[in-house]
């Protein structure tokens, strides 16, 4: 049949040899993932296909045929995008109505955010001890900047607007939205039945209802319930309203992931003698959390998506002066989609490194590799 | 370690269960349970699956709540009462079959963490005595790992380590190598053999029965939520008085 018997006896075990040449490097990589069979090879043509037939128009749209300078619409002649309100707009697009010389507040602001979200976020800093109290202090810190008070100038929060307004109400919902969130979902898994059936109600209604409805619940219906003397800031109102939103839908992420939680954890964590809190701190919650990061991540960024919903109470965040723009009359038919498509980049760039960021720290915890 | 030591002594047990029944919904789990562990005793507790082994040793340490009957554990009674449950966990160590480790956390951390929130040691004494126990099982190089990262029988010294961080008196052992590789069970058992040397008073549930030859003071035989037979191994494996014991061990001797 063969001369290759079907067991040989060794005299001496084989050494390594390398891969051939065509499995590896870039030729083989491409044989692998672009020519592996006929549908995949079939599906790499269209998709180049498909990328020629798209990317050129835009980048002529875009760049080529854009113009980048003017001081209204009618100086925009060429064929393409018209960008030329950039240079005098910008400043809307990122501060909204604040008032000008009070920018430098609002920049202080995302200043120190970098290293407060960074001792939040990475554990390997100097100074580590010091850094977190200063992220513990920011929401004051930052909220004196915004709004004034001790010495600074007032500034109401109905001159809040573009992008700026969207990261503060933003930020404020996803540090919020979590702890609210854990004790919701710790709730609905409570055995006191009391809390169980709160937490439950909760979630249920408010995921139950178009975020919409519930803004225009909190900013008209609200303030019949509440005593005439008590004025809630429209923002807050809003901003109270889209955390609780996230934080029902957190909830459930975050069931989610204790319910993956073998019940030896829960087992082991007792035998020890450890208290509730203590176990779902230290064992349960690191897990649990970790497992959720996807979901959690995904949470974040519908939430900070939805701060452009401000429009209702008559805010202009990024998106606001992005219409705002197309109607005014030095640029109405000349600018439309251009002012989109700043909003978007911005949108983007934060959205992309959120999911950036989770991916980093999903590989970061994960304790299973050698 | 003098001999006087290491020998059970029957006066003043430390562990008294009298007449404990327990019911998982309908199902009577453990019934009329009456048993009595002398200080540095090594029990062995066997019998076919679903007899009620691991839950009467997870009544113990109440992981199980149980509705009839008085559990005493070194003076202190088990009741609802959460000052009692836990002064109780804090002196009784467990290890699991699938070992229940912290996947999280570093082996040293898994063996810290009790010792540094339930205990309030401060952490360079807990770390101190995490090494020594990482010694004693012999896998103190280990200490930076993760859990994941180990094999089956180094994760099991790991959790054994960890129980004995909280220097418990007793220590229950439920199926502890039941999980584990073939090649992996001596090592466990070897460091299980060393501490019933060292005096510690233990309960294992195991069908180990060489270990039960080697170390244990009595057997106990349950089926069906009673202690059928109980004896001191010779006896036990050489003149089994009920039937049902004795068709037990020609099954798993065969």
């Amino acid at each position: 049949m063969t001369d290759r018997p079907f067991h040989r006896d060794r005299a001496e075990m084989l050494p390594e040899r390398p891969a051939p040449i065509a499995s590896v490097g870039p030729i083989g990589w491409m044989r692998a993932n672009l020519f592996s069979s006929y549908p995949n090879t079939a599906l790499t043509l269209l998709a180049l296909a498909l990328l020629w037939w798209i990317v050129p128009p835009m980048l002529d749209w875009a760049l080529l045929d854009a113009d980048f300078t003017g001081e209204s619409g009618r100086e925009c002649t060429a064929e393409g995008a018209c960008w030329a309100w950039f240079d005098q707009r910008i400043d809307q697009f990122l501060y909204g109505f604040y008032p000008a010389e009070a920018y430098w507040r609002v920049n202080l602001a995302i200043v120190l955010l970098a290293p407060a979200l960074a001792y939040l976020l990475f554990g390997n800093l100097p100074y580590v001890r010091y850094g977190r109290w200063f992220s513990l202090a920011y929401p004051a810190i930052a909220a004196f900047l915004l709004v004034g008070g001790l010495g600074l100038e007032g500034v109401t929060t109905d001159k809040f607007g573009g992008f700026m307004l969207n990261l503060v109400a933003g930020l404020t919902g996803i540090v919020l939205s979590l702890p609210i969130g854990i004790l919701l979902a710790l709730g609905r898994r409570s055995r006191m039945p009391a809390v169980r059936i709160l937490s439950v109600t909760f979630i249920e209604f408010i995921r139950g209802v178009p975020l919409i409805t519930l803004l225009f619940v909190a900013i008209v219906i609200l303030q019949l319930f509440l005593p005439p003397e008590v004025s809630l800031d429209q923002l807050v109102r809003v901003m109270i309203m889209i955390t609780l939103f996230a934080s029902a839908y957190m909830a459930e992420v975050i069931r989610g992931g204790l319910q993956a939680i073998p019940q030896g954890q829960y087992e082991a964590a007792q035998a020890m003698g450890l208290s509730y809190w203590r176990t779902m701190r230290l064992i349960i919650l690191p897990q649990a959390l970790k497992i959720s990061i996807p979901g959690i991540v995904n949470t974040f960024i519908g939430l900070f998506k939805d701060t452009t919903l401000v429009i209702i109470i008559g805010l202009f965040d990024i998106l606001g002066q992005a219409r705002l723009l197309q109607t005014n009359p030095d640029w109405l038919g000349k600018v439309d989609y251009e002012t989109f498509v700043l909003t978007a980049l911005f949108f983007f760039v934060i959205c992309f490194g959120m999911s950036r960021y989770s991916i980093n720290l999903e590989k970061r915890l994960d304790t299973t590799r050698h | 370690m003098p001999e006087a030591e290491t020998k059970p002594t029957s006066a003043d047990p430390i562990i008294r269960i009298a007449g404990l029944n327990k019911w998982f919904g309908a199902f009577h789990a453990l019934r009329d349970i009456d048993l009595s562990v002398a200080r540095r005793e090594r029990i062995v507790i066997c019998g076919p699956s679903g007899s009620g082994k691991s839950t009467l040793i997870r009544c113990i340490n109440r992981l199980e709540e149980y509705q009839e009957g008085k559990v005493v554990v070194d003076g202190t009674e088990l009741t609802h009462n959460l000052k009692n449950i836990d002064a109780i966990r804090r002196e009784v160590g467990m290890v699991f079959q699938q070992f229940n480790l912290f996947p999280h956390l570093t082996v040293l951390d898994n063996c810290t963490l009790a010792p540094i929130w339930v205990r309030r040691m401060p952490r360079a004494d807990a770390e101190a005595l995490a090494m020594r126990y990482l010694e004693r099982v012999k896998i103190p190089e280990q200490a930076g790992k993760y859990p994941g990262q180990l094999s089956g029988g180094q994760q099991q010294r790991v959790a054994i380590a960890r129980s004995l961080c909280m220097e418990p008196r007793i220590m229950l052992f439920d199926e502890p190598t039941s999980a584990l590789d073939p090649e992996m069970i001596k090592e466990v058992l070897d460091v299980m053999v060393d501490l019933a040397e060292s005096g510690m008073t233990m309960l294992c549930v195991t069908h180990e029965m060489g270990f039960a030859r080697q170390v244990a003071n009595r057997v106990i035989f349950m089926d069906e939520g009673q202690i059928v037979e109980q004896a001191p191994p010779i006896e036990f494996f050489e003149n089994p008085k009920s039937e049902r014991t004795r068709l037990f061990l020609s099954q798993i001797l065969h």
